[in-house]
């Protein structure tokens, strides 16, 4: 028999709770915005590894600028696409702290391309979280390095033309090819499966870490409802249908 | 053990770095200041002291390494010439506004654009009035020898923490490349990762329970916050104007012409300052060693002993509307200067004198 409401809410019949890593912040994301989701998942990893006073993040200029207003870490906001530089500052002089960069498509494979590829070069032992929803989303919905082809933002009303505007990067690949790289891999949030590996893939690029192993580099292929003018149905639907032939997902690398 | 060595102004700044106990340095190659990072993967500190040397992929990576770096308390610097200093202006906002220390040391060669690598005192415009965008102002210094290179490295770091805002030294191509006798202080040691999350409890350490997470950020949406903010940092300012203005004053005593310079160019304007005296011309020379804070007051002060003043510079004009600034009409001010990384002889600087006040 189905449990009522009241029973529900008894702690011993609790399955799930906020993890105490997320603040009482209100999100200010839109909504079916895939940033809150990776938001709470990397919150929870943190917790459940017990590793709170031990990790720092950067956070990028873009829609997740205010990221560090909801995880109980410490944190250093770095500037559009440095957050790779910023991170390796970090590391280098705290080589025992837990570092990660969590970063736009605009951020980290358009203005802080340089960035991002030196440190996989360099192996910088952190994790960097790619999340790419292919549209500038903060300043309001203009092409990315990743937007798709014939795929409409403010700044090609038309669709993307490649003859004109060039073609999508897929910067996941480059860095794979890195030899500083030991874990690559594309994730999405959008089911609950897609985000049961992804919170896997999290806590393994955390542990990666410790073993001193690399750069750990997790893209998330996301959606941007605002951006793309559809509603979070459609935006989770049309990811599957045009991202994920383009930015497929699983692991690229795992060494 | 303090120490005796002959070396070249770039070395120096290496070599004081690693003695006062730096924690991390960043940078990028270019000339006339590549000797800095290569005295220092030369003498490999990371086995000494546990500094950390890393060479960027460019100087926006080397300024955004020493954000990171200085965010966790660490003591961090970086070295580059003009256009690398360009670059840094983004990083160099962020810092200020984050109100982080660190320490960058440009040693100046000729612009505009890819210039020479000669030296020149061009950058001072945008060193003494942030470089960035927004209100901020960097602290600067203005080493005139090689030893003061090297003591400049402990003042800056001073400063720096004192305000926590950025410090930089403003060197050139000459104090840079010219080989001096130089002291070397004894060497320090760094402060354990303990002392600075008790020294300083704003860094990035790791959040532990007992206290509230720690946010390195420069931006606040908020306007009346962030007019709140931009009047605090402009309070600290002030107290640098009154604390921490630093000169030298050769010949002042009974000067009726004053000549003002700093770093390599007052060098060359001890010696006119001497021909002109064997000429029976009473001169004297101010050299401000903190370009920001300015010595205006002190400048304001001569301006009621002198007959005209004469900012001699490695530039089209630029140390010369701090003096006008200062002294605000009350004496005339007029500038000398070569460009392009032609340097002044003390003799030119004596015919400008003559020409500007004695002639005409
Ligand atoms: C130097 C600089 N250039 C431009 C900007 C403006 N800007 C802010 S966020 C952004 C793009 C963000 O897009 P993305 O990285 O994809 O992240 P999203 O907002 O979609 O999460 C841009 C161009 C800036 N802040 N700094």
């Amino acid at each position: 028999m189905a449990l009522e409401v009241k029973d529900i809410i008894k702690p011993e019949n609790l399955v799930y709770a906020k993890t105490k890593l997320l603040t009482e912040r209100m999100l200010h994301y839109c909504p079916g915005c895939t940033h809150g989701v990776v938001n709470k998942l990397i919150a929870e990893v943190i917790d459940e590894l017990n590793i709170q006073e031990d990790t720092i993040g950067v956070t990028p200029v873009g829609c997740s600028v205010l990221l560090y207003n909801y995880i109980e870490i410490d944190w250093h906001e770095a500037a559009h696409g440095r957050a790779p530089a910023v991170g390796t500052g970090i590391k280098r002089l705290r080589p025992e702290k837990y570092v990660f960069t969590y970063q736009g498509d605009g951020d980290l494979a358009a203005i802080g391309t340089a960035e991002t590829i030196h440190a996989c070069n360099r192996g910088e032992n952190m994790l960097m979280v790619f999340i790419n929803n292919g549209i500038y989303g903060m300043t309001g919905g203009q092409m990315a390095p990743t937007t798709l082809e014939g795929m409409k933002a403010s700044t090609c009303p038309f669709g993307r033309d490649v003859e004109h505007d060039g073609n999508p990067l897929n910067m996941t690949s480059i860095v794979a090819t890195l030899p500083g790289t030991c874990y690559v891999t594309r994730q999405a949030a959008h089911t609950a499966p897609a985000v049961r590996k992804l919170k896997k893939a999290l806590r393994k690029a955390f542990e990666n870490q410790k073993d001193k192993k690399g750069t750990s580099f997790i893209e998330v292929v996301a959606t941007c409802s605002s951006g793309w003018k559809m509603n979070p149905v459609q935006s989770n639907k049309w990811m599957e249908a045009n991202m994920f032939p383009i930015y497929p997902l699983g692991d690229i690398k795992d060494v | 053990m303090s120490e005796l060595r002959l070396m070249k102004g770039n070395e120096a700044i290496a070599e004081a770095a690693i003695r006062y106990g730096v924690d991390g340095y960043f940078g990028y190659p270019i000339t006339p200041q590549s000797e800095v990072m290569e005295t220092l993967m030369d003498l490999r500190p990371w086995e000494s002291t546990g500094m950390v040397v890393l060479q960027a992929e460019s100087e926006i990576a080397s300024i955004n390494m020493m954000y990171g770096g200085a965010g966790c308390g660490k003591k961090v610097m970086t070295s580059s010439s003009s256009p690398g200093i360009s670059l840094m202006q983004e990083g160099l906002s962020y810092l200020a506004g984050a109100e982080l220390p660190c320490v960058v040391v440009n040693v100046v060669r000729g612009g505009p654009g890819l210039g020479t690598i000669q030296p020149a005192q061009s950058d001072y415009a945008q060193a003494v009035n942030g470089g960035g965008h927004g209100d901020y102002n960097l602290i600067v210094l203005a080493p005139s020898s090689v030893q003061e290179m090297a003591d400049f490295v402990e003042l800056a770091f001073e400063l720096a923490f004192k305000y926590r805002n950025p410090a930089m030294i403003l060197s050139d191509g000459m104090i840079g490349q010219m080989m001096e006798k130089v002291e070397l202080k004894p060497q320090k040691t760094r402060m354990s990762n303990e002392e600075i999350a008790e020294k300083y409890p704003w860094a990035t350490t790791g959040k532990p329970s007992s206290r509230e997470r720690n946010i390195i950020t420069s931006v606040e949406l908020d306007p009346y916050a962030f007019e709140r903010f931009n009047n605090k940092v402009q309070a600290k300012y002030k107290q640098m104007h009154k604390e921490d203005v630093r000169f030298e004053q050769f010949q002042c005593e009974d000067a009726e012409y004053l000549l003002v310079a700093y770093g390599s160019s007052a060098r060359i304007c001890q010696k006119s300052v001497q021909l002109l005296r064997e000429k029976g011309i009473k001169a004297g020379l101010l050299r401000p060693i903190t370009l920001f804070p300015f010595p205006g007051v002190e400048l304001e002060k001569l301006a009621g002993q002198v007959k005209g003043m004469l900012a001699v510079e490695l530039s089209a004009g630029q140390l010369v509307r701090d003096v006008r600034l200062a002294v605000n009409g009350k004496v005339p001010v007029e500038h000398f200067g070569r460009m392009g990384g032609v340097i002044h002889s003390p003799e030119e600087v004596v015919e400008a004198l003559e020409k500007n006040f004695l002639k005409g």
